[in-house]
């Protein structure tokens, strides 16, 4: 199998202007041609689109914007995890010989009617994703004692961190008191706790071990990666206080890359809600089932931004087919000392935890400069 | 429109089993996700437990479970007292209006 790294990456602002999809993907792919002088359009083998709007060919339209004629050229949809999913895709390519070359532009739009998950009948009348995460925090809470002080910790965090990067929608601090007062979506989860639809887009360029040097002198190498389905159906999780798809993809991602928890230096992950970031630290083994709650505090208080250095989903907004490749650009940013007011001093090895549909779905990547 | 929603619409709660598997199909399908053996149709028990809840307004919205396998979200009615981590309860209502609704009432 041959190595594959990051050689480039685009990124534009999120935001709710009216644009289209199209717009929106040809923006970051630009961005990445301006960011990587030495990268031609014929030097891409393949043209991947991450997105969950029922636009059609939009891998090829984007080639053909981009001036690209590739050999491989498709969507990846999986909902909020078609990002790493589509880089995982981009990984097999590559590592298989079938390409050398891959750009990925993953966008969503804000207004786009896909991002509920309709056809899950186990979740009744109750479809949007805020009665999900509503069930993880009521659970969590009542087995390990989390707090609504302990959940607004995470967004506190988050909205700070994202204060330092110029592509998150919202460029705003909140204070946990403001959080915990904001408005009541449920018993359980306030407004701020959660992670908002707006516009997106963010592209990164793979190649493989012969042609990486090309791009850049800093590759990001992809050393691990984990998959996993546990269902389609929210409640066929039966444990409402894990996150069992990032368990199996994080083992075997770590597995994979012969790294540990305690080897990861900086992280992304998927907190579309408060709750989600305290279980997935705790599923992704970083602390103790129970602790992950201590583990975010103690970052809030000491300014540590080992975990969601760009603002996460909550502090950044959650294009959902562009979060996945946004979280990837912001790790392969920090393995390159390239994260400027952001940086985690001395980063070497990075994950991102990129989940989808109530957690029915994970994907796992590891990282090392 | 399927089965399922069909009979939903009919205040009826039924689920796909594999005769071959002698197992319940959830969530419902024409064929065993086991064997890919045609299914038979049947009622699921309208007796449950309750799995989680929260609420929204003045509603309560939980998930509840059937047949130690079946479960859905859907609306507790209001009692008088708090409801409790795996106490009994019933579906007392289901329907289908471009949504799965269940409606369930605690023993």
């Amino acid at each position: 199998m041959r190595r594959v790294a990051i050689g480039g990456f685009g990124l534009t602002k999120f935001n709710k202007d009216n644009i289209s999809i199209e717009s929106l993907m040809l923006s970051s792919v630009k961005s990445l041609f301006d960011n990587n002088s030495n990268l031609v359009q014929k030097d891409i083998d393949a043209v991947l689109t991450s997105t969950n709007d029922n636009s059609k060919y939009l891998a090829n339209i984007v080639s053909e914007f981009a001036g690209i004629s590739p050999k491989i050229s498709h969507t990846v949809e999986s909902l909020c995890n078609s990002g790493a999913n589509s880089v995982v895709s981009a990984f097999s390519y590559i590592s298989s010989g079938l390409a050398d070359v891959v750009l990925v532009v993953g966008a969503e739009k804000f207004d786009n009617p896909g991002l509920v998950l309709e056809c899950d009948i186990s979740r009744g009348q109750y479809k949007h994703p805020v009665y999900w995460s509503s069930m993880f925090t009521r659970s969590h809470m009542r087995k390990y004692g989390t707090t609504r002080e302990d959940l607004a910790i995470v967004s506190a965090k988050n909205h700070r961190n994202a204060l330092a990067n110029p592509y998150a929608y919202f460029n705003k601090a909140y204070s946990v008191d403001e959080i915990m007062q904001s408005k009541n979506i449920t018993e359980d989860v306030r407004v701020l706790d959660c992670s908002f639809p707006c516009n997106g887009s963010a592209a990164v360029l793979l190649a493989s071990e012969e042609i990486i040097k090309k791009f850049t002198d800093c590759p990001v190498w992809i050393t691990g990666i984990g998959q996993k389905t546990i269902s389609a159906g929210f409640t066929k999780n039966d444990d409402l206080t894990s996150m069992k798809s990032t368990q199996y993809a994080a083992n075997d991602a770590y597995a994979m890359s012969k790294k540990e928890p305690k080897d990861v230096d900086v992280a992304e992950v998927h907190d579309a809600f408060s709750i989600c970031e305290v279980m997935e630290i705790e599923d992704l083994h970083f602390t103790q089932k129970g602790h992950g709650s201590q583990f975010v505090k103690n970052m809030y208080e000491t300014q540590d931004k080992k975990i969601n250095p760009r603002g996460g989903l909550i502090g950044t907004g959650h294009p959902l087919g562009a979060t996945g490749i946004a979280q990837i650009v912001e790790i392969s940013q920090q393995l390159q000392s390239k994260a400027e007011k952001r940086q985690v001093e001395g980063a070497k090895v990075g994950l991102v935890q990129n989940m989808s549909a109530a957690a029915t779905s994970s994907t796992v990547l590891i990282f090392e400069s | 429109m399927n089965k399922f929603e069909n009979e939903l619409k009919n205040d009826k709660f039924v689920c796909s089993e594999c005769p071959k598997c002698n197992k319940l199909v959830w969530p419902p399908s024409n064929f065993c996700s086991g064997c890919f053996g045609n299914v038979i149709w049947r009622q699921v028990s309208r007796n449950g437990k309750l799995v989680e809840f929260s609420k929204k307004d003045n509603t309560i919205f939980c998930i509840a479970e059937f047949e130690n396998l079946i479960r859905i979200m859907g609306e507790l009615e209001i009692g008088s007292k708090e409801p409790q981590i795996g106490q009994d309860l019933e579906l007392v209502k289901c329907n289908y209006d471009g949504k799965e609704n269940f409606f369930f009432q605690l023993k």
